[in-house]
């Protein structure tokens, strides 16, 4: 393998790598996880339509599948709302952190606001580690390609699982709608460099649940303020004695 | 239920206050110093959520997931763990590993607890 002259030479673009980037693992675990949305789609006595628009609208996996739930049980819109509101408020500060990585003065602002749709858990996850790499003119266009591929993949999920409800065996079913918790996880336990990322992710993982049996509606948002902002605390304390000592 | 034209108010609802975030996110993005202690700050909210979230989907799930057993799931998550450490930080291994486990385990219907 002639691996030295290949260093040299440049990517052929970077919307061409981001295509392959999403065509891998990423591509697959999302679809597979809407493949399970798909079919609970179906389970709910809903239609495809209302199964591809939430996918093309909400394109956030967690809000969706709380809207249909709650939907299927007769809750209101209002309560409905409110659960998807406090579902998807992660995305806020998801979509301020990555936002300095894509900055692009040559780009019109609305792009942001377009490109902010394809912000989500996987695509998030994934350009934090990978658009640092890449030359700052190049990150919009592999961003653009890559929330694209993903979410061709989740509106093909969609309508597989739907097709699929009924004849996919339910513990088949039941192990597609895990693989999305179970990749979260491992996309965070990937890369725990950073002390106050540690720290922030270990305190929301033990306060979630705690705070969500104590407050099921605004459990979610006040561990992220809670354990968010002891994390933050945390880690200055400790910056500040290693800066100290050293 | 299903012809129930309150659906697509709903989607709608879903579909603003989902953008919303993320909108209301590029607006503020312009404002804060990524330099500054509040983009850190803000940076350790986001991945306390994410923790959260995610901490939720595997032991208080909402939907399809409240069929499977609180041992099942952590023990595919354990499961996934462990391969994913095992083979070097593979995530496609770890991940294919929790999704067998779990299928495995809702199969045969067992479960530690």
């Amino acid at each position: 393998m002639p691996s030295r002259p290949l260093r040299t030479r440049r990517p052929p673009s970077p919307a061409l790598a981001a295509v392959r980037d999403a065509l891998g693992i990423p591509g697959v675990v999302l679809f597979a996880s809407y493949v399970g949305f798909g079919s609970l789609v179906r389970e709910s006595g809903l239609g495809l339509p209302e199964g591809l628009v939430s996918t093309a609208t909400g394109w956030a996996l967690p809000g969706q599948v709380a809207l249909v739930e709650l939907y299927a049980v007769g809750a209101s819109i209002v309560t409905i709302a409110l659960a998807v509101a406090l579902t998807n408020t992660r995305l806020l500060p998801m979509v301020v952190t990555i936002m300095p990585l894509l900055r692009d003065d040559r780009a019109p602002r609305w792009w942001f606001y377009a490109l902010a749709h394809v912000v989500a858990v996987t695509s998030w996850a994934n350009g934090m580690r990978r658009l640092p790499a890449l030359a700052p003119g190049d990150r919009l266009r592999w961003f653009a390609a890559y929330g694209a591929v993903l979410w061709s993949a989740t509106m093909a999920g969609t309508a597989a699982g739907f097709f699929l409800a009924g004849l996919v065996p339910k513990p088949v079913t039941l192990g597609l709608v895990f693989l999305n918790p179970v990749y979260f996880l491992l996309l965070f336990a990937e890369d725990l460099r950073d002390r106050a990322k540690v720290l922030a992710l270990g305190l929301g993982a033990v306060t979630g649940p705690v705070l969500h049996l104590a407050a099921p509606a605004y459990g979610l948002l006040a561990t992220g303020l809670a354990a968010g902002t002891l994390a933050f605390l945390l880690d200055r304390i400790l910056a500040r004695r290693t800066r100290h000592r050293g | 239920m299903a012809d129930s034209p309150a659906i697509w108010a709903v989607l709608a609802a879903g579909a603003a206050v989902t953008y919303a975030a993320r909108g209301l996110g590029v607006a503020l993005s312009g404002r804060i110093d990524p330099a500054g202690a509040v983009f850190r700050w803000v940076g350790c909210v986001a991945y306390a959520l994410l923790a959260a979230l995610v901490a939720r989907m595997i032991l208080l799930p909402v939907g399809p997931l409240q069929e499977t057993a609180t041992g099942q799931r952590l023990l595919a998550v354990l499961a996934a763990l462990a391969v994913f450490y095992a083979a070097r930080r593979s995530v496609a291994a770890g991940a294919a590993a929790g999704t067998a486990m779990m299928i495995a385990l809702a199969w045969s219907g067992l479960s530690p607890f």
